[in-house]
């Protein structure tokens, strides 16, 4: 036990050094001018930088946008993908006759849609998270697909023997056999929800968000508040993928043990 | 009216005219055989003569080509049925605990929970369980694997158990405690066992009636009877009558083996 609280606090320390080594690498270049000012502020004045923008600077207004945007576009994804997902695996012939087509439109790069989604959505909010979401509908189609294809053949048959329907075969085994590979295809949807959106919103005009908050740093020459909001996307994109991860050990505690 | 709908008295399953073929390889070409009431019988033969085959077309889990096979003039669905499968992980559920694991196929049949949990507290009573069945089956070891599995085929009071190679993954000393854990319900409940082996020692030591088969296209090298006094423990492994018997299996296992 007491060796456990000892290792749990080791790892927390571990952890805290790379963080604080950037930080500290990052002070002295700085301070011995090393890298002019004009592109790297001082991690103090970047830090200060987030700070006033957090407290009246509208900070906390883009991060939140970001977020609804980008769960938005999950949100869509998810409700429209998982049930897909499952039909397409389901059926073999199905899977064959489109995998080549969900591979290739997985392939590519969401920002090429860009164009065509404002043509057709026009320059509103619902163009870029219907380009988010149409990206991330893609990731969780071929994994949710995957992983009931993937279902284990013993497990199917062992219900059946046992006078499981079709429809309990689905609802109780199939469901939870492509679970742990759905989980692996909504973190990777969530984070990619998440990069088209700041993008959208740095170059399909938006009134908020945090891409559009790192555009105009970068308009006005504002480094303290470019590298701030960098950093502030950086802990929503952690975020997203701890809550995620966190929620995946809990409902799919069986993934990767059986 | 079915041919079949008459039966030998005794025998529980009856097999005619079986034929089955992998891409035009035939496995079984006409096999015909019956299948003792309330008794074990083990399966042995060659490697990939069929033996699997076999129980998967008897279990209604492999379609046939052609022939019959009723249980006592029904049919597999009119059936109830329990199967074990050698790959136990990956046969349970590993999101249910092994107690919900084995209430599973009785919530199927549609069995009401003060029932079910009447019906499973008798089933454990028969079992000698060391460990908690409010874990995950991953957090079991193989054997604690398989006696859940067994249990699980058996909640339902199966008419006919078949097991295809329940032991083959687990080390020997675990296989000598399952053997007797086996022998003991089977017996105990009068079920009819259709067992698949590729131990000589274990397929005779469970036995009622040994089936041998020859190489594919399989047919019946010999059908004997094991008429061993139960219950069987560790030592009837070094009697004399069972070191016969087994003996004389070999013999006869190999004489087929080559004689095909
Ligand atoms: N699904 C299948 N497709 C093609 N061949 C198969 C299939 N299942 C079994 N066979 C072949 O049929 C023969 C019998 O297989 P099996 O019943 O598994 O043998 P065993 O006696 O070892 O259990 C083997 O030669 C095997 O290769
Ligand atoms: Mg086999």
């Amino acid at each position: 036990m007491g060796l456990q609280v000892k290792t749990a606090w080791q790892r927390g320390i571990l952890m805290a050094v790379g963080p604080l080594m950037l930080f500290a690498i990052w002070y002295v270049v700085n301070a011995q001018g090393w890298v002019t000012p004009r592109l790297l502020p001082s991690p103090v004045r970047t830090l200060q930088s987030i700070w006033t923008n957090m407290a009246g600077g509208g900070m906390g207004h883009d991060f939140w946008r970001t977020l609804v945007r980008t769960l938005q576009a999950f949100g869509i994804a998810a409700v429209a993908g998982v049930p897909l997902g499952i039909m397409i695996g389901a059926n073999a012939k199905l899977y064959r006759s489109i995998e080549f087509l969900v591979d290739f439109f997985r392939s590519t790069p969401a920002t090429a849609m860009f164009p065509l989604f404002m043509i057709i959505f026009g320059l509103g909010d619902f163009a870029k998270i219907a380009v988010a979401a149409f990206a991330a509908w893609l990731v969780i189609l071929f994994n949710v697909a995957y992983g009931v294809m993937n279902a284990r053949q013993t497990r199917l048959l062992a219900a059946r023997v046992m006078g499981a329907s079709r429809l309990r075969i689905f609802r109780d085994v199939l469901f939870y056999e492509c679970l742990p590979q759905t989980f692996v295809g909504l973190r990777t949807a969530v984070s990619l929800a998440l990069v088209v959106i700041v993008v959208a919103e740095m170059f399909i005009g938006a009134d908020d968000g945090l891409g559009k908050r790192i555009i105009d740093s970068q308009i006005t020459f504002d480094m303290p508040q470019l590298y701030g909001t960098i950093l502030v996307s950086g802990v929503l994109g952690y975020g997203l993928n701890l809550f995620f991860l966190t929620l995946e050990t809990r409902l799919v505690h069986w993934a990767g043990r059986s | 009216m079915n041919a079949l709908a008459w039966f030998t008295p005794g025998t529980h399953i009856t097999v005619r005219g079986l034929r089955k073929a992998f891409g035009g390889n035939p496995v079984y070409a006409g096999f015909d055989i019956d299948l003792p009431k309330g008794r074990i019988v083990s399966v042995f033969g060659p490697n990939g003569c069929g033996k699997s085959t076999f129980i998967n077309m008897v279990a209604g889990l492999l379609p046939i080509d052609g022939g019959e096979i009723l249980f006592e003039g029904k049919t597999i669905r009119e059936t109830r049925i329990g199967y074990v499968f050698q790959n136990y992980r990956e046969a349970l559920f590993p999101w249910q605990r092994a107690i919900d694991n084995i209430h599973y196929p009785l919530k199927l049949m549609g069995i009401a929970r003060p029932e079910r949990e009447r019906r499973i507290a008798e089933l454990v009573a028969g079992f000698d369980l060391k460990f908690d069945l409010h874990r995950y089956p991953y957090e079991l070891s193989g054997g604690q694997q398989q006696t859940v599995s067994i249990m699980r085929s058996l909640a339902i009071e199966p008419e006919v158990l078949f097991l295809d190679e329940p032991f083959s993954a687990l080390d020997y000393e675990m296989t000598l405690i399952m053997r007797d854990q086996l022998q003991k319900v089977l017996v105990a409940r009068g079920t009819t066992a259709v067992l698949v082996s590729h131990d000589l020692e274990e397929a005779i030591y469970l036995a009622d009636k040994l089936l041998l088969l020859t190489r594919r296209p399989s047919r019946i090298a010999e059908f004997l009877d094991i008429p061993l006094a139960r219950p069987r423990s560790p030592a009837t492994l070094t009697d004399t009558e069972f070191v016969r018997i087994k003996a004389h299996a070999l013999e006869l296992f190999q004489t087929a083996v080559r004689g095909s």
